[in-house]
């Protein structure tokens, strides 16, 4: 089907929508659910219907389908992955959890010909009453129940290999009446009243953005979908890209035509093959289609994008670096200005927009700024999708309104911590953002609050701390990150870190000063005020964020020698039980220091001042003689 | 009116006027304010990975002033708190991770880093010492590279792939394990290096220098039984000066034979005297050329850089190439074979040192066709650097020393031989004598000016006397690579072509002292002075130099002469690496024999020309014809986009696969076995 013009596409999309069945068995083909074994779940579903005769395709007549038939659809990711493979079956809007391949007889047994749950099967939480409470429907499931889906409104619910369920959602409508209706200039009119702001992480008006480089004069422009997420522990883009290839297409040929481009690239790592594979499949599709390449919907628009691979370097999400890396340079970073607006790619005009900005965009051209406005702050308009992580009940993809606060988010959302612990702190914006402690659980989410407190919007990774994790401990890992992905043209981030990393490490094996400290300290606001770029800027966040609000856990470990959470090996302690101790000088052997003494009849003694922790002897010992003690302070 | 109507900037509360200053560097220099860089030259693109030059903008923060425009109204100020906190912390940065053993350094008060050091007062690094130890290279004649004192400012990867169009550096690895570093880690003498050290003069610490020969010319001169004999080039003559607080350009031509003489030399000559016989030789080489029309454009030669560059990479023009020795070449040929018969000195005791501008001399005096029974032509070259810190080491006030004249017979260059050392000078030179060798005329207006100047490109036509000769003077390897690609596709046209390496010419070498943060001024400032020293000779054309022509007389009897030949002229071959060598797998015992070999570069390799040598090898098994086939693997035959391509004895076979391979083994392997039964 190629769409020759825009009414074609509306008639077609008309047609579809009373052909698309209601009726369908969802699968989470998602990479979490994926590596969980979505797949055997998906052809045991698959071999069930057909053997029941009770599957049809999405595109039958509705007329024709009884109660029990059901379409199988392969979606993308539907949010908690760590519960997967998940399920789903419509219209009912029923969640199943961790589905085996043997479950599903029982699921199209029950719940598909009868309408009955399969309780054992889905999300449940038992009570401090001891009662078990079920959440069988998705729209009863607190996971769900604050969040707001924009941006993931197809995710999970639409097979994203296939164009027509994109359609079937107004899928390029939004492109359609772009370049059917507006002037490039109403585009961006409408983008700038909506607030959009730069999902990536740095939250500059996309309005704006787009505004630049449409004054710039230039033969050719480009437009870039940065693709390139690389903060642990996030995953916000790349669920999207692969459970919603075409909305984020969509918009990028939107934001070609705002600016005057008619390239376009997508960066996408390498690391994510599904991605590459969905969004290639959805480019393919959208050029049958007639909705990329030359004359698109007849308007005489011509727009081509290509996918550039990227080899997984961090800083290769900068913009600078990014375009250095589709020339085929080393991901470096360039000084600005001049800004990619005015020379970016290969020289030219160059709007780089995150993957989740981009996906924005069509909802907002279909149901206009102001609705946009309805969701989110005054000045953080919108949603914000998070990886949310760490030690959080519920880990998964979410996505909620601006200006939510920290807790409905980590205690609402994401269900509270695991195992009934405290929670003590959440890294917001990954190894460039900062650490929160409690004091700041009612902040609410949005760029200017955000930085306020020291940390970022980031790109959307919020790693959730409990009482066990060492403050230190995360500092110095996000510091290793960093460092270890410093692309090092620039002193302060390449030096500054790597010295930031040894002070820490120091301080984590309870060999720093009060000096090293302060110089830490110093050498983060070098770092933070004279790095080139990006990532060199804020890279000590996590450093200067901890130090400002968990300082006394520095102090504890460099003064006292004494780690709170007990994490940190070095501040343990390794004592003989005399009571316990056979004297058969096991430990004495093993020891790689020598620091153990004794003899036969007397009990062997460990000097403190010499043991370097290893643990050997904790080992070694046959009659759990030896115990760990962790330094408190005041016994040091 | 409002200061961003009036466009100025207010720099450290100076209202400075803007005047098309390309950035606040340039603007501050205007107040006085000399912003400090690592990474800046104005001859390279702007990198802003220094954080050096650090300033803070009001509204703006910090901002690198290498790469920031100066917009009018903007508020710069250059030294607050927050400018310079972060400008000692990067200072104490960069120290940590440097080699910090200044006092035995080859840079030592030469050094950038130190200076910064001692300007920022820096009394102490609070942040360790570096503690890895990487291998110095020392793999070639011409540069020492330790990465130890790498501060990894990238001038030296700007420099290759800028000027020279080259490029054997850039970054590695990431974070804390970055490094600057030929591909793979390889050494010097392994990647396409020229040895010019356009690098080496940019480097602002001792990550790249010369190779010091100074030791070995110490050796020399205190040993009383050599007979140590010095030329000098034109170029250096303006420059020694500066590093004994003489301005740049001033010729200290006497003072350099003097201090050399106060070392110990024993006779001092000008090798403006050779490149003399460098223009007869190589005018007369043009005229021949040009009478049959053949081998023209003539590229000179005088550059070791261009020349090696050349035979890398234009096999087919080395025919082109004038096959006159270099000035240095010709003086140490001279040396060997004349000299030390006017001497009376046998040659085991005979020392030849060159004092040159240039580091690629150093390669271009150990290469075989100037080693004759393991003697070389030139024994040890030195470069004006290296000159200088003799001249230190030797405690002598050179501003103070008096002009000692160059020893005879051989004393005089002329004024045409002094050019030698700036771009243009060669062409200027051999001008000089074409026109009045072709007219018969003399030449009145000696001075050429079409030819001089900085363009990278510069075009004269000359007429002598109804035959109108094209000339083009190009320096840098990079502007020279595009200017030959224009001719290889007839987009430009030329008889005769000047290449130097170096920006400036041998003004601009490598082995030159260095002169930062004004270099460009500096190199007009010598090239300046190599003019006045032209303007100043007395004889202003190789042809009116006696010394030349006495040398005719008593040993080469006229230019072109066999011994000429024998003496001044040289040969060049090939140095293409890789492409031209075959790794033979099977050997045709037979006399009657086809050579086949398979590409195996990257792209053929990826197209799988793995398989189609195994599967050649197979198939010469299964017709019987093992012994009377050579298989080989090549490397690349410069089809890439055809590939895979073979080889079947000369003639190149593209689109090689697996599926044509037996056709192709049939039609047009086989039929060259049955030709000679």
């Amino acid at each position: 089907m190629k769409f020759a013009t825009r009414s074609d596409l509306e008639e077609y999309i008309g047609s579809l929508k009373k052909q698309q069945q209601e009726q369908r068995v969802l699968v989470c083909m998602g990479t979490g659910c994926l590596a969980k074994g979505a797949e055997a779940v998906y052809r045991r579903f698959a071999e069930v219907l057909a053997r029941e005769g009770l599957e049809v395709s999405l595109a039958l007549e509705r007329e024709d389908v009884t109660e029990q038939h059901f379409a199988l659809c392969s979606t993308g990711c539907m949010g908690i992955c760590e519960t997967g493979p998940r399920v789903r079956v419509e219209p009912h809007g029923i969640q199943y959890l961790r589905v085996r391949p043997d479950d599903v007889e029982e699921i199209v047994e029950e719940t598909l010909k009868k309408g009955n749950i399969v309780y054992r099967l889905v999300q449940s939480e038992v009570l401090p009453d001891g009662r078990v409470q079920h959440w069988p429907l998705i729209k009863d499931d607190p996971f769900y129940r604050k969040q707001v889906r924009l941006v993931l409104r197809n995710c999970g619910t639409i097979d994203p290999e296939n164009l027509d369920e994109y359609l079937a959602r107004d899928g390029y409508l939004a492109l359609a009446k772009v370049l059917t209706e507006m002037t490039p200039e109403d585009v961006i009119g409408e983008i700038m009243k909506s607030g959009l702001r730069g999902r990536g992480g740095g939250g500059f008006p996309t309005g704006r953005k787009w505004q630049f480089a449409r004054m710039v004069k230039a033969d050719k422009k480009y437009v870039i979908c940065n693709g390139d997420e690389g903060d642990p522990g996030a995953f916000m883009n790349r669920c999207l890209m692969e459970g919603d290839p075409h909305a984020v297409l969509e918009g990028l040929v939107i934001a070609g035509y705002a600016i005057g481009a008619q390239e376009g690239y997508i960066y996408v790592r390498a690391e994510y093959p599904l991605a590459v594979k969905r969004l290639r499949k959805a480019i393919q599709d959208a050029y049958q289609a007639g909705l990329l390449g030359e004359n698109i919907l007849g308007t005489g628009f011509c727009f081509d994008i290509r996918i550039k691979e990227g080899a997984g370097a961090f800083v290769c999400g900068e913009e600078t670096a990014l375009i250095a890396s589709i020339e085929g340079k080393r991901g470096m970073p360039n000084p600005r200005p001049p800004y990619p607006a005015q020379k970016g790619l290969f020289g030219k005009p160059t709007v780089i927009n995150n993957v989740e900005t981009l996906a924005n965009v069509p909802a907002i051209i279909l149901y206009g700024a102001e609705w946009f406005r309805s969701f989110g702050t005054a000045t953080s308009p919108g949603t914000k999708t998070f990886a949310l992580t760490g030690k959080v009940k519920n880990t998964g993809l979410v996505e909620v309104p601006m200006g939510i606060t920290l807790r409905e988010l980590i205690f609402d959302v994401g269900g509270g911590i695991q195992n009934g612990k405290r929670f003590k702190a959440v890294q917001i914006g990954g190894p460039s953002g900062g650490c929160l402690p409690e004091a700041f659980l009612d902040l609410p989410v949005d760029y200017d609050s955000l930085c306020g407190a020291g940390a970022i919007m980031g790109s959307g990774g919020l790693v959730v701390l409990d009482e066990d994790t060492c403050i230190v401990e995360v500092a110095r890992f996000f510091m290793s990150f960093t460092q270890s992905e410093s692309c090092g043209k620039c002193v302060p981030c390449r030096e500054g870190t790597k010295h930031m990393l040894n002070i820490l490490q120091k301080i984590v094996d309870g060999k720093a000063t009060l000096e090293d400290l302060a110089l830490l300290e110093e050498t983060a606001l070098v770092v933070k005020d004279a790095s080139l770029c990006g990532l060199g800027k804020t890279a000590p966040n996590p450093v200067l964020t901890t130090l400002r609000y968990f300082r006394d856990e520095y102090i504890d470990h460099v003064v006292h020698k004494v780690c709170p959470a007990q994490v940190c090996q070095a501040m343990r302690e390794f004592w003989i039980d005399p009571e316990k101790c056979r004297t058969c000088g096991k430990c004495a052997r093993v020891c790689p220091v020598s620091c153990i003494s004794g003899r036969p009849k007397v009990p062997y003694v460990i000097d403190q001042a010499k043991c370097i922790k290893c643990g050997s002897c904790f080992e070694a010992c046959p009659f759990d003689a030896i115990v760990i003690k962790w330094r408190r302070k005041g016994n040091a | 009116m409002r200061d961003a109507e009036k466009k100025v900037v207010i720099v450290d509360g100076q209202e400075i006027p803007l005047e098309g200053e390309k950035n606040i560097l340039e603007v501050a220099k205007k107040a006085n304010i000399d912003i400090p860089t690592f990474c800046y030259h104005s001859d390279l693109s702007v990198y802003g990975a220094c954080r050096m030059c650090l300033v803070e903008v009001e509204g703006r923060g910090l901002m690198p002033s290498c790469s920031t425009p100066p917009e009018p109204g903007m508020v710069i100020r250059t030294n607050t708190p927050r400018v310079l906190e972060a400008r000692k912390m990067i200072v104490e940065l960069y120290l940590a991770n440097h080699d910090r053993d200044c006092t035995v350094c080859e840079r030592n008060l030469n050094c950038r880093l130190q200076e910064m050091a001692s300007r920022m007062g820096i009394t102490r690094v609070r942040f360790g010492e570096r503690t890895e130890k990487d291998p110095k290279d020392d793999s070639t004649f011409a540069l020492v590279r330790d990465p130890n004192r790498c501060i990894l400012c990238g001038d030296c990867v700007r420099a290759c792939r800028e000027i020279e169009g080259i490029g054997i550096y850039d970054f590695t690895h990431r974070g804390a394990r970055a490094r600057v570093e030929p591909a793979f880690g390889k050494k010097l003498s392994e990647v396409e290096c020229v040895y010019c050290g356009q690098c080496a003069i940019r480097c602002p610490t001792a990550a790249l220098v010369v190779r010091s020969e100074v030791d070995a010319a110490w050796k020399a001169v205190l040993d009383p039984e050599k007979f140590v004999v010095a030329q000098i080039a034109p170029a250096v003559r303006v420059a020694i000066g500066e590093a004994f607080g003489l301005p740049p350009g001033e010729i200290t031509t006497g003072k350099i034979v003097a201090a050399l003489k106060k070392i110990g030399f024993d006779r001092v000559y000008d090798t403006s005297f050779s490149a003399d016989l460098v223009v007869i030789e190589e005018a007369e080489e043009f005229f021949r050329r040009l009478q049959n029309n053949s081998r023209l454009p003539q590229f000179t030669s005088c550059c070791p850089s261009w020349v090696v560059f050349a035979e890398r990479n234009y096999p087919f023009y080395l025919e082109h190439l004038s096959s006159v020795r270099s000035p240095q070449q010709v003086f140490g040929s001279v040396i060997r074979n004349f000299v030390s018969r006017m001497e009376n000195v046998p040659n085991e005791r005979l020392v030849s040192v060159s004092i040159m501008p240039c580091v690629a001399k150093k390669f271009e005096a150990r290469r075989a066709e100037y080693v004759h029974d393991e003697v070389p032509d030139v024994d040890i070259v030195l470069s004006a650097q290296e000159t200088i810190k003799m001249i230190k080491m030797a405690n002598i006030d050179f501003r103070e020393l008096d002009p000692i004249p160059f020893d005879t017979p051989l004393s005089a260059g002329s004024g045409a031989g002094v050019l030698f050392g700036v771009t243009g000078g060669v062409t200027e030179a051999v001008l000089r004598y074409a026109y009045e060798r072709l007219t018969g005329k003399e030449l009145k207006e000696v001075e050429f000016k079409t030819v001089r100047g900085f363009e990278a490109v510069r075009e004269a036509e000359v007429d002598f006397d109804g035959r109108l000769v094209r000339v083009a003077i190009v320096h840098g390897l990079a502007h020279a690579q595009r200017l030959i690609q224009e001719v290889r596709e007839g987009k430009r046209s030329y008889d005769f072509i000047e290449v130097m390496n170096c920006p400036g010419g041998c003004i601009g070498g490598g082995g030159m002292p260095l002169a930062y943060p004004d270099y460009q001024t500096v190199l007009r400032k010598r090239a300046e002075g190599l003019y006045n020293a032209d303007r100043l000779s007395p004889v202003r054309k190789a042809q009116d130099n006696p010394a030349v022509k006495l040398l005719y007389e008593r040993w080469l009897k006229h230019p072109g002469s066999e011994l000429a030949e024998r003496y001044l002229h040289t040969h060049y071959y090939s140095r293409r690496r890789i492409s031209n060598e075959v790794i033979r797998i099977q050997e045709a015992k037979s006399a009657r024999k086809v050579d086949v070999a398979v590409c195996v570069g990257t792209s053929c390799y990826l197209k799988g020309s793995y398989n189609i040598l195994q599967r050649l090898l197979k198939m010469a098994k299964e017709y019987g014809v093992e012994d009377r086939i050579s298989i080989g693997a090549t490397f690349c035959l410069e089809r890439c986009a055809k590939g895979p391509n073979i080889r079947v004895n000369e003639e190149i076979v593209s689109g090689v696969g697996e599926e044509n391979l037996k056709e192709i083994f049939e039609n047009l392997i086989l039929p060259h076995l049955q030709e000679v039964r």
